[in-house]
């Protein structure tokens, strides 16, 4: 069902973990919806220095936090926001499709973090260009019946 | 690198077959080709070892030879048993009453029906998901014509109380269906005795063959057929006989119940020391079904703050099957639709286990999962949001 890539960085995830002190976090998800996924940014000089994540979720969850965790590490911000879910599954070497939306809640995980920051200090949030279409699995306010 | 040992705990989804029913059946492929509806000897033989099957599935159940229909396994005979009763009864009426927590073969078909028609009610269950008898009292009235709840819950293990919904559908003369894949071999079962009008069940659930099952159909009960085609099955059920699997599944009844209480014995012990393990040395965990009216080898447990796939895949990186409900739904995101049933939050659902042991599992195996199993959960937890927050929240009271 999932590809070695997606294996790999389940079982061996990067940047898990809580960074204390961030300057940015963003939280997606929804545990009703059974993912949850926690962003969290050092920035310095508009560049991202440190990332780290926390999820509940499956292995494609896992999988797509590790993944787009270490495609923004070292970016700049604006760099970092144009981070496409599709480029998140694509460097996982596909995703199942029912499992996409994963891909999708790194992207929005990532989004959050960043206008975090931005509104921490005094910026405007950016704004979604290209909003996903969310029957399921996107906000946390949504329930997961489709 | 994955674990080279293997450890199968997964027998509500399937079981290996019993290598003395492999045995049994390997002829029946070669020598014993015959159709058994053809007329000459080595036909004869075949149809010989039909009704030998027959009969040994009769005897499982307490019932007459002439009363059992093979079929394809349990979905094709669940589908019989409620659209054959539906179709060939609508003059009497077009209600049907299941529960909420039946397996999909059986929520599917009746789903269907209502497209057809017939109205269908779905009954509650409790929290360890057994069917309330005052619930069905009330809702059967003077259209319905089928009850159909199974014998024992695939997911939690959970066992009805059959025999008090039989005495209930003979009283108020509706017919009712159960399917008991999950519980042949596991339960006893007489269909006179617990007055069940209608049984399905599939060998692959008791060390049979795969797509093999059966159907008891109570004679006199009014059934249309759901194939047809040619007059096999007593013109009941068309379609050329699968004999090795029919064989297989003869005799792979015949040594399940032959061992049945053994078996048991040893199984549930097993799975009452897992337990124990988990709920003594993982916290914030909890067993899912009946404490008690539950299948021997069934342990649903839920572990709060983590989710049910990713446990799955790293037991399996360990080389311990498992399932986080039914295998019929690994392909769903939604939870299980029998957890939410007993009341259980969506988020508690998500990170169930289903843990089922069977007639190869071990001490030592249950050393082993508990161990691994212990592990997991630490690793799972770790990486939730959910359980970072609990912890935060603890150290704050």
């Amino acid at each position: 069902m999932y590809s070695e890539k997606v294996m790999d960085h389940f079982m061996n995830p990067r940047n898990q973990g809580e960074i204390t002190e961030a300057d940015g976090v963003g939280e997606v998800g929804n545990p009703t919806c059974g993912d949850i996924m926690r962003i969290f940014l050092t920035v310095k000089d508009n560049i991202i220095t440190e990332v780290k994540f926390q999820t509940f979720g499956c292995g494609a969850a896992v999988a797509s936090s590790s993944m787009a965790t270490e495609m923004i590490k070292g970016k700049t911000l604006e760099e970092a926001w144009e981070v496409s879910n599709k480029a998140v599954a694509e460097a996982l070497e596909g995703l199942p499709a029912i499992k996409m939306h994963c891909s999708v809640l790194a992207e929005e995980g990532i989004h959050k973090a960043i206008n975090d920051y931005r509104i921490k200090h005094g910026l405007e949030p950016w704004v979604e260009k290209n909003p996903h279409s969310h029957d399921h699995h996107g906000h946390e306010d949504e329930t997961c019946s489709t | 690198m994955t674990a080279e040992r293997i450890v199968y705990m997964d027998h509500s989804a399937t079981t290996a077959t019993d290598p003395a029913v492999v045995d049994a059946m390997i002829p029946w492929f070669s020598k014993g080709y015959g159709n058994p509806s053809s007329l000459y000897r080595i036909a004869r033989e075949s149809k010989t070892a039909v009704e030998k099957a027959r009969s040994q599935v009769a005897t499982a159940l307490g019932a007459q030879p002439d009363e059992i229909y093979f079929t394809s396994g349990g979905t094709e005979a669940d589908n019989w048993a409620i659209k054959g009763i539906a179709f060939a009864n609508r003059k009497k009426g077009n209600h049907i009453i299941t529960s909420a927590i039946e397996h999909h073969a059986v929520l599917h078909t009746c789903e269907y029906l209502e497209k057809q028609g017939f109205s269908v009610t779905y009954l509650p269950v409790d929290e360890t998901g057994q069917v309330r008898i005052s619930d069905l009292k009330d809702a059967i009235t003077d259209q319905t014509i089928l009850v159909t709840i199974m014998f024992a819950n695939n997911e939690i293990g959970t066992i009805e109380p059959i025999a008090e919904i039989g005495k209930i559908c003979r009283e108020r003369g509706v017919y009712f269906h159960t399917d008991a894949v999950q519980a042949i071999g596991n339960v006893a079962i007489d269909v006179v005795a617990m007055q069940i009008d209608l049984l399905s069940l599939s060998a692959h659930k008791f060390y049979g063959p795969k797509g093999i099952g059966a159907l008891y159909i109570r004679k006199s009960v009014r059934i249309d057929n759901l194939l047809h085609g040619g007059g096999q099955e007593k013109r009941k059920r068309a379609g050329t006989e699968n004999i090795p699997g029919i064989v297989g599944l003869g005799l792979a009844i015949e040594r399940a119940i032959a061992r049945m209480d053994e078996q048991n014995k040893r199984v549930s012990a097993l799975r009452d020391r897992m337990l124990d393990g988990i709920l003594k040395n993982i916290p914030n965990t909890r067993l899912n079904g009946h404490p008690k009216e539950r299948l021997p080898g069934n342990l649903n447990v839920s572990f709060d703050f983590i989710e049910g796939e990713s446990m799955l895949l790293l037991l399996d990186h360990f080389g311990i099957c498992a399932s986080t409900g039914s295998a019929c739904t690994s392909g769903s995101l939604e939870p299980s639709h029998v957890l939410l049933a007993t009341g259980l939050p969506a988020e508690t659902a998500h990170g169930s286990l289903r843990l089922t042991l069977g007639a190869e599992n071990t001490d030592e195996d249950v050393d082993y999962v508990l161990e691994q199993l212990q592990k997991v959960v630490i690793r799972l937890r770790e990486m939730s949001p959910l359980y970072a927050d609990h912890k935060k929240r603890s150290c704050n009271v």
